[in-house]
């Protein structure tokens, strides 16, 4: 039984997910309870997997007992096992805190809406756990599939902001497809082990450098890497609270975490930094986006809108901590995976709180949110201190190291840019909390567009409280307990050729 | 221009593939209507799949049946003798995904369509500036 937990913790969520859907015709409300119970198994499982990980290191497991290169093999490292653990507990948390947005906002489809949501669950937990470059690309699909049917629950505009992420995410994995064939043409092997002791031999040839450019476009898009983001604003503003909760912090992290498994683990290290220089670009194009979304962050008069800039802002710290490609900068990228997606997280479920209390979430609506819903307010500003980089919450740590490693490497236009963008946040979230503490605003008249949104009078509940809570002494707890994840999990993730 | 000829035939396989792309790829970018942009991502889709199926084959190699291969049974399995059925079974599952993708698209512009009354992408955004 224990041989096969690695198994469990993508086979759990998706068989619920259809018992989820087939339980409402019964009982209406037994499929929350379900996600909960299945959410909760996961997070258990990839505990305990990160454990076994750091006690006894890498856990190998054959799907069928078929040995790689010829079966599917999922292997987990240090950095999976992070990734496992990240994006079962925040899905848990954010799933305990959307019950009574859901049902606000998509009273009809609650059923349809979990089922969705743990089948979104599933591809990315098996994204992070496969060691076969087709499978990662399948639960890609199923991830992206399920993300696309919940984004176009949203509000009025979503329908088209579905449509067009449709059009560039199935683009995006199809050029993945094509150069993991490229690959396969060169090497006839698909399993990332496997791969990284046949390539070397061929990094000169034109076919795996061609795959190499393809698989790296195609994750480019899915990571919404600036001049590929098209997609992203507008598919995660108008998304449903709980959806925006959920994929706004893990798709794109999940995406990092797949350029980092093929530039290291597939490549090696020095394919990727000497072979390719794909580094020294990742730097620029990490710069360019950092400064990009930071300055049209400014420009958003809405506050999921705004989040979604800085989400592309943070996707250039990491990218551009890839690309820096020394220790300190690469586990700085790591460790701000972990960072950004818990701090965005508890940002997403704020603006999902104040537009249960008020029905929209532009910047103005947080207008007097000290006096109206004080928790709330505790609770943005734990994260809005994190994103900025306020020491000790986590958000300081991540760029701390990222900081370090770029001045190692003397990329002297990246940590510019990481420190205006730095500049740029504190201005971005002194005009929210300029409106949170303006007194007089009481009137909390929100009949915006989109969804039916007339105001609750009687405050944010406790079901609501607890999990944005939790979550902003995550951002704390992992601050000061920085150095122990550093040591005990980042520092095995960086690859050896550094 | 005598040594194009060869490139061309012996290669026809990615030169489809290649054509078949670039249409789909101009789909999804120049047409205005969301229907034909979906239909140019299929066309990408099948492109990649058309790809993949058409790098198992080989020359003189039968169906990856050990019964149909050459003197069967009498001696251990030649590679040789069989097309390489690993891209294909892939593709199998590559063709379910892009029916999923398709069929996801098309229930979406179902909706876009109840909500806007048209499809043209330039008369939607119009009516979502008005509102």
């Amino acid at each position: 039984m224990s041989q096969n937990l690695p198994a469990i913790v993508v086979i759990l969520p998706l068989v619920t997910a259809f018992f989820v859907f087939f339980s409402a015709w019964w009982v209406k409300r037994a499929g929350y309870v379900l996600v909960i119970v299945a959410l909760a198994g996961c997070g258990a499982l990839s505990v305990w997997i990160l454990t076994a990980v750091i006690t006894d290191g890498p856990i190998h497991y054959w799907l069928g007992g078929w040995e790689p290169p010829w079966g599917i093999e999922y292997r987990i490292d240090h950095l999976n096992a992070m990734m496992l653990v990240l994006i079962s507990l925040l899905s848990l948390i954010t799933a305990a805190h959307s019950k009574e947005s859901v049902e606000r906002e998509l009273p009809d489809k609650t059923a349809l809406f979990w089922s969705l949501y743990l089948l979104f669950v599933t591809g990315l937990l098996g994204i992070c756990i496969t060691a076969d470059l087709f499978n990662l690309f399948v639960l890609l699909e199923v991830s992206a599939l399920s993300g696309y049917a919940l984004i176009a629950m949203g509000e009025d505009r979503s329908l088209y902001a579905s449509v067009r992420y449709i059009l560039l995410g199935t683009i995006g994995a199809s050029f993945y497809l094509l150069g993991v064939g490229c690959l396969y043409i060169a090497t006839g092997s698909l399993n990332m082990a496997d791969l990284g002791q046949l390539l070397p031999d061929l990094y000169q040839s034109k076919t795996i450098l061609i795959g190499f450019s393809f698989i790296m476009t195609g994750l480019g898009i899915k990571i919404a890497l600036f001049p590929l983001h098209g997609w992203l604003p507008d598919a995660y503003a108008y998304a449903p609270s709980a959806v925006s909760a959920v994929i706004a912090p893990l798709m794109t992290k999940v995406m990092a975490y797949a350029l980092i498994r093929v530039m290291f683990t597939v490549f090696q290290p020095d394919f990727s930094i000497s072979v390719t220089h794909v580094t020294d670009v990742m730097v620029w194009f990490g710069t360019v986006a950092i400064l990009f979304g930071a300055v049209m962050a400014l420009s958003q008069s809405d506050f999921k809108r705004m989040l979604s800039y800085v989400i592309i802002a943070e996707i250039g710290f990491i990218v551009g901590g890839i690309g820096v490609a020394n220790t300190i900068a690469f586990k700085g990228a790591v460790f701000h995976i972990l960072n950004d997606a818990i701090m965005v997280a508890c940002l997403f479920l704020v603006a999902a709180q104040i537009m249960y209390r008020t029905g929209g979430h532009r910047i103005d609506d947080f207008k007097g949110m000290f006096s109206t819903m004080p928790t709330t307010a505790v609770i943005f500003s734990v994260g809005a201190l994190a994103v900025i980089g306020v020491p000790p919450t986590c958000g300081f740590f991540s760029k701390w190291y990222l900081l370090l490693g770029g001045i190692q490497a003397h990329q002297w236009g990246f940590v510019a840019a990481l420190l205006l963008c730095t500049l740029i946040n504190v201005a971005l979230f002194f005009r929210v909390f300029d409106k949170a503490l303006y007194v007089h605003g009481q009137d909390t008249g929100g009949a915006h567009a989109g969804i039916p949104g007339n105001p609750h009078p009687s405050g944010v509940p406790l079901s609501m409280l607890i999990p944005a809570g939790v979550l902003a002494a995550a951002i704390i707890l992992v601050g000061i307990f920085n150095q122990v994840i550093v040591d005990e999990v980042i520092r095995y993730t960086v690859p050896s050729g550094f | 221009m005598s040594d194009l000829v060869p490139i061309l035939i012996s290669k026809v396989n990615y030169w489809v593939y290649i054509a078949l792309m670039m249409i789909g790829l101009w789909a999804v970018i120049a047409k205005n209507n969301l229907v034909k942009k979906i239909i140019g991502m299929n066309i990408l889709q099948t492109a990649v799949i058309l790809f993949f199926i058409s790098i198992g084959a080989k020359y003189n190699a039968t169906i990856p049946i050990i019964m149909h291969g050459h003197d069967a049974g009498h001696h251990a399995v030649n590679a040789i003798d069989y097309i390489n059925p690993l891209p294909h079974v892939l593709m199998l599952t590559a063709i379910v995904v892009a029916v999923a993708t398709l069929g996801v698209a098309l229930a979406l512009v179902i909706k876009v369509h109840q909500k806007y009354q048209t499809l043209e992408e330039d008369e939607i955004l119009a009516k979502m500036d008005e509102q």
